[in-house]
């Protein structure tokens, strides 16, 4: 466990000095807060012109979170591994006394960390809301379900950008590789779903989309969905350590 | 220690090393010369845990590497070909990242320590990026100190050092070889020659041969040969010398001095000396004449060289 918050340790540090983190963590709080601006803004005109209000909640603003993350996740994950195999420090910790899946989820609790960072800035929209524009404040259960949520898919996002930043010598690629992933899990792979007459339930089930949207950002926990993220993220973080094992054999 | 058995590795279809077996003890350091690509970086990753052998395998400070590799880790510092370092962190954090990840107990004390052996104390807080080459090979080489390793395995040490920090290096590899084992690599056959109680010579895979390199040289002459320098002529020497039993292959150099071959374990050299002093000659010089390192380790590592004598079908 010890070896395993050393190096998160170190990615952690490392986001905070690297430009890619910056505008990363710049681009998702700034998109964010225009797009808070803009569910503001179609609040109060909705009130203005039709008298009808339907207070925003976390999961209007939320909702955008997916799509920032399918782009934010292969930057911030794409040279975990790539880089450091890279510049040769991978001999370095591959021939220190660290476990190959100690290493692993020490690259992947970094780069949680620095997300949960941004998503723990995120945390000023609801307090907006719920202090002085929502009355008598937000739903905090929905709030909770979406947080939870949003931190599931995160985990599981990054450690498939983990797993193929350990599967790649080059970041670029592994950036593509990441995002292309991601996109398949995340919008194509349900698809079969709305075409096919019977049998796409299994598409659907697949889909990372359907559980984020349908479970956590509705407002509805339920465990299959938490064992769903949980489990990408445990193949994630096995395929990554299964990949640093097969480059000792290369 | 380290005890290598028949360690073979294959890339693919290109076999790196074949069959390689050899020994270094507690106490000793063990150079390991060889052109580029004889297999030389390859030994050492499979000895400090960063990648397994295809076939055979070996024992370092008594753990087996591919069943202990990580007690194996624990006590082996190592210092890659390059070194790896990460430039956006300073020599202290870096150094302290690594003491971490070696679970050091007194981990800043320990790092204080490996820095003032490779004298960069003063560089401690200066960014990696900051570092000339020479420097980062010294940060290189604390990281491999750091934990006072039982086996120091280095991978062309001192590459890019300055002639002063060269010296310095080898002074620092030199003492912790009094106590602990040492593997080194080096192209520079003098450093081999100056730091090692034994060299091996591996050329495509295999070693060709090991010994101290005093032994290697003695050994590959076969016959031995001596310079003889008088004052005066020393061509009019020659029908006195030259009538010495056990004499052959006599010739007068461009400098004047004569040069002769004679058998290994018959050495000559009081006759001839009493021979020249007997024809009234003022004897300047009579010594033997030594193959370097250099010509040994090309002789061996040509193409078709044979395996001479005591060499290890490893």
């Amino acid at each position: 466990m010890r070896n395993i918050w050393t190096i998160a340790n170190r990615e952690y540090k490392h986001y905070f000095i690297s430009p890619i983190a910056y505008i990363v963590a710049l681009l998702i709080l700034l998109v964010l807060g225009i797009y808070f601006l803009l569910i503001l803004f179609q609040v109060a005109s909705s009130a203005y012109y039709m008298g009808t209000t339907t207070p925003p909640s976390t999961d209007d603003i939320l909702g955008l979170m997916p799509f920032l993350l399918l782009f934010a996740v292969p930057a911030l994950t794409m040279r975990l591994l790539a880089d450091e195999h890279r510049a040769g420090t991978l001999e370095l910790l591959l021939t220190s006394p660290v476990h190959d899946w100690e290493l692993i989820i020490g690259k992947w609790l970094g780069a949680f960390l620095f997300l949960l960072t941004i998503i723990g800035i995120t945390l000023i929209f609801p307090i907006i809301l719920n202090y002085w524009l929502v009355e008598p404040g937000i739903d905090q259960v929905l709030m909770l379900s979406n947080y939870l949520g949003l931190i599931l898919l995160i985990a599981a996002f990054l450690s498939i950008g983990t797993a193929i930043s350990a599967l790649f010598k080059n970041q670029i690629a592994a950036l593509f590789a990441t995002m292309v992933t991601l996109f398949f899990f995340w919008y194509l792979i349900g698809w079969p779903a709305y075409v096919m007459q019977s049998g796409g339930e299994i598409f659907r089930y697949l889909s990372m989309s359907t559980h984020f949207f349908d479970g956590f950002l509705s407002g509805s926990v339920s465990l299959g969905d938490i064992i769903y993220y949980i489990s990408w993220t445990v193949l994630g973080l096995f395929v990554g350590t299964a990949a640093i094992e097969m480059r000792r054999w290369q | 220690m380290i005890r290598a058995i028949g360690l073979t590795k294959d890339y693919g279809s290109r076999r790196a090393i074949e069959n390689l077996s050899f020994e270094a003890k507690q106490g000793e350091v063990v150079g390991f010369l060889g052109p580029n690509g004889a297999g030389k970086t390859t030994t050492m990753r499979i000895l400090t845990g960063f990648m397994p052998p295809t076939y055979g395998t070996a024992e370092v400070a008594g753990f087996d590497i591919m069943n202990e590799s990580i007690e194996v880790r624990r006590r082996v510092g190592y210092l890659p070909e390059t070194v790896p370092l990460y430039p956006d962190m300073t020599v202290f954090e870096y150094l302290k990242f690594m003491a971490d990840l070696r679970h050091i107990p007194d981990a800043e004390e320990m790092v204080d320590d490996a820095l003032e052996m490779v004298r960069m104390t003063q560089r401690a807080e200066g960014y990696i990026a900051n570092l000339s080459k020479g420097m980062r090979q010294r940060v290189g080489l604390a990281q491999a100190l750091l934990h006072r390793p039982e086996v120091l395995i280095l991978d062309e040490p001192t590459i890019g050092l300055d002639p002063a920090q060269v010296v310095e290096v080898r002074s620092v590899i030199r003492e912790i070889g009094k106590e602990r084992t040492v593997l080194l690599s080096t192209h520079i056959l003098s450093e081999a020659q100056q730091l090692c109680d034994r060299v091996l010579i591996i050329n495509k895979g295999r070693i060709v041969t090991e010994d101290s390199p005093e032994n290697l040289q003695a050994r590959l002459m076969g016959a031995e040969r001596a310079v003889l320098r008088v004052k005066g002529e020393a061509e009019d020497l020659l029908p006195t010398v030259s009538k010495i039993k056990g004499i052959q292959d006599i010739k007068v150099r461009a400098d004047g001095a004569l040069e002769f071959q004679f058998a290994s374990g018959m050495d000559v050299r009081p006759e001839v000396a009493k021979a020249v002093v007997k024809a009234n000659f003022d004897l300047l010089e009579l010594s033997p004449i030594t193959l370097s390192l250099e010509e040994i380790f090309l002789e061996l590592t040509r193409d078709n060289a044979p395996v001479k004598k005591g060499a290890r079908d490893a």
